[in-house]
């Protein structure tokens, strides 16, 4: 036998930063500027993250920022991220994903593999690097950020069938659209952009389905009126709506998804504040290519529940992790920023980063700073705060969702579990979270480990909409973030680290 | 800038930084792969490299997420062909 030794370029900073969309990139900046060295791994081609998503660089250099909101935010991260580089602070790791996260005593290390098999040549020559690649970093800096949360629908796993957001995030990337004519379903004012994005990009809207009520929001509007750019912002919206004529019915959901072999139609009902259809308000809406879904969003909790963070249950329903005001985490050294502690948007993950890299890069050498976010931007953070819990509280996951179901609709995309199996197992065999949901049914097994269905196999293994914080940290649980090579899993036999 | 690009031996045109979901959208197919128990097709859902519900052949390399990938010049593109009627 000859003697196997897998070499892994171990690139080493005082920080290390998971994540470049708004809270990765300020969290970096900041720990940059404080004096640490700093290396970020982001599995996307360039920075941005969901908010800041642009077409590529490479066949748009000097995007403008049309259909962006805060791009002089972005624009002012990038510049000094970019000088960061420049300088050798920061080591900028794009298109590769984090698989593994492990703590030592003197720090973390992050295990990477590439996003995609052949990325494409131009960007950084670490993109395609065979080697695997590891980072090591004395602190650590978690920006996962999040994807939309799902409610499954009959007909949901239509071709034609898209998340809300991934529908805004095919818009920016490419400019274009995925289809003519779109309905808009879910709940929450994320529905408001997507669908003004669809109209200004020349796609009609047929409808946005709101599930909630404005009405809703009439206990909680101090907190909206301490954010006033949320209000600018949506009667941004509110003019784009008016333009191009697109109906905004609230109290209202798409039942079913209709269509054969991909999505044709939707059937459409009036809900009570509970998501009860009411009787006889059932419509269909013909010629639609595509329905576009949004319950709100899931924070990518992997990584920091790998390592150990403590958790809680946020004001909507999902898992986040519990952080200081310095936003450091129960693990001594690791940091959260962003959608990871709970949804609120980029302005707030932004703050957030910058608090998490100033105190990230504190005792590392740098040296100390004592107010790591002036309190002025700590009284915004908070604002941001309280202004996303008002909106969790007006946009509720309705309670009786399941009641749109029938025993054939698919929960579980990719292993094909229906809500009829699910429901056995619970009553049968007595599944009541997700992971005794996963040996018994395999819900949450295939490709995309349950970061799909997650959400709704918790509720029905439950029986109620507000699964329990241990059902969604087991189904956080991934014992690798992402997809990895056989290669890379030997490298971990081999190496050192 | 146009590209050319095939899938399952068509030759297609894209636009240069598209990605590979988008240049099979915007060429009518919404659906390039089936599942593994009901062969039921599939496309783009979540659009962000979570799901793996677009996974396609790029350049022989099996299961890659067309929502991320970019389209290239000359780019080799296989899936599974579609259903009837799931083209618009
Ligand atoms: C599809 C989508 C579209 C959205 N569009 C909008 C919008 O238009 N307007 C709006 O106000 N809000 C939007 N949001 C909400 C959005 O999440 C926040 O406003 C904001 O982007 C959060 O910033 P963040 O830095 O916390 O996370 P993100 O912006 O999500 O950034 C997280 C980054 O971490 C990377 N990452 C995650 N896991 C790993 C890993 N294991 N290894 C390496 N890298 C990893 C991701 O690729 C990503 O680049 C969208 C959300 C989604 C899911
Ligand atoms: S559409 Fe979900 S991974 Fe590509």
């Amino acid at each position: 036998m000859t003697e196997h030794v897998v070499q892994v370029d171990i690139f080493w900073a005082d920080v290390a930063v998971v994540g470049a969309g708004p809270a990765g990139l300020a969290a970096a900046v900041a720990a940059a500027e404080a004096g640490a060295s700093v290396a970020v791994v982001d599995s996307a081609a360039q920075p941005g993250g969901q908010y800041w998503r642009h077409r590529p660089e490479t066949v748009i250099p000097d995007p403008d920022g049309r259909g962006h909101h805060d791009w002089d935010v972005y624009l002012d991260l990038r510049s000094r991220f970019d000088a960061a580089r420049t300088r050798g602070a920061i080591t900028y790791l794009p298109g590769r994903s984090v698989w593994m996260a492990q703590k030592h005593d003197d720090g973390f290390t992050l295990r990477t593999t590439p996003t995609l098999a052949s990325p494409t040549p131009v960007a950084t020559p670490t993109l395609a690097s065979p080697t695997p690649v590891a980072v090591r970093g004395r602190r650590l800096v978690l920006c996962t950020g999040g994807y939309d949360r799902q409610l499954p629908v009959p007909g949901w796993d239509l071709p034609g069938v898209m998340a809300a957001g991934g529908i805004q995030a095919f818009i920016k990337a490419n400019g274009s659209l995925p289809g003519r004519r779109f309905v808009i379903a879910g709940t929450g004012p994320f529905l408001l952009p997507v669908a003004a994005g669809i109209a200004e990009a020349g796609g009609t809207v047929v409808a946005v389905l709101e599930a909630s009520a404005p009405s809703a929001w009439l206990p909680h509007l101090r907190a909206a009126v301490g954010v006033p750019e949320k209000a600018l912002e949506g009667a941004g919206y509110a003019a784009t709506f008016a333009r191009h004529r697109i109906p905004y019915r609230t109290r209202s959901v798409v039942t079913e998804v209709l269509g054969e072999n991909r999505a044709h139609a939707v059937r459409t009902a009036r809900v009570d504040s509970a998501g009860r259809v009411r009787p006889g308000s059932e419509r269909v809406y013909d010629d639609v290519d595509v329905v576009g879904f949004g319950w709100g969003f899931t924070p990518q909790l992997e990584l920091p529940v790998s390592l150990g963070v403590a958790t809680r249950i946020d004001a909507d329903g999902s898992l986040v992790g519990v952080v200081d005001s310095r936003q450091e985490s129960s693990v001594p050294g690791l940091f959260l920023a962003g959608e990871v502690t709970g949804v609120g948007g980029a302005a707030l993950a932004v703050l957030e980063g910058l608090a998490a890299g100033g105190a990230a890069a504190d005792g590392t050498g740098a040296p100390p700073s004592s107010a790591i976010l002036p309190p002025k931007a700590a009284a915004r953070a908070e604002r941001h705060r309280r202004f996303a819990r008002a909106m969790h509280q007006a946009h509720p996951v309705p309670a009786a969702w399941s009641e749109w179901l029938t025993p054939e609709t698919t929960v579980c995309r990719c292993e094909e579990v229906t809500a009829g199996e699910i429901t056995a197992a619970r009553s049968e065999l007595g599944a009541a979270d997700s992971r005794s949901l996963k040996s018994f049914t395999r819900a949450g097994m295939g490709w995309c480990q349950g970061r799909v269905c997650g959400f709704a196999a918790s509720c029905l293994a439950a029986g109620n909409s507000h699964p329990s914080e241990p059902s969604l940290a087991a189904s956080a649980k991934r014992p690798l973030a992402a997809p990895v090579s056989i290669g890379e899993l030997a490298a971990l036999n081999d190496a050192d680290y | 800038m146009s590209i050319s690009f095939t899938f399952n031996g068509r030759p297609l045109e894209a636009s240069a930084g598209q990605s590979v979901g988008a240049a099979l959208t915007s060429n009518g197919f919404t659906a390039w792969r089936s599942t593994r128990k009901g062969g039921r097709p599939r496309g783009l859902f979540c659009g962000i490299g979570v799901c793996f519900d677009c996974l396609v052949t790029v350049d022989g390399d099996a299961n890659q997420r067309a929502c991320l990938a970019e389209v290239r010049d000359g780019m080799v593109v296989d899936g599974v062909e579609p259903l009837e009627g799931d083209r618009t």
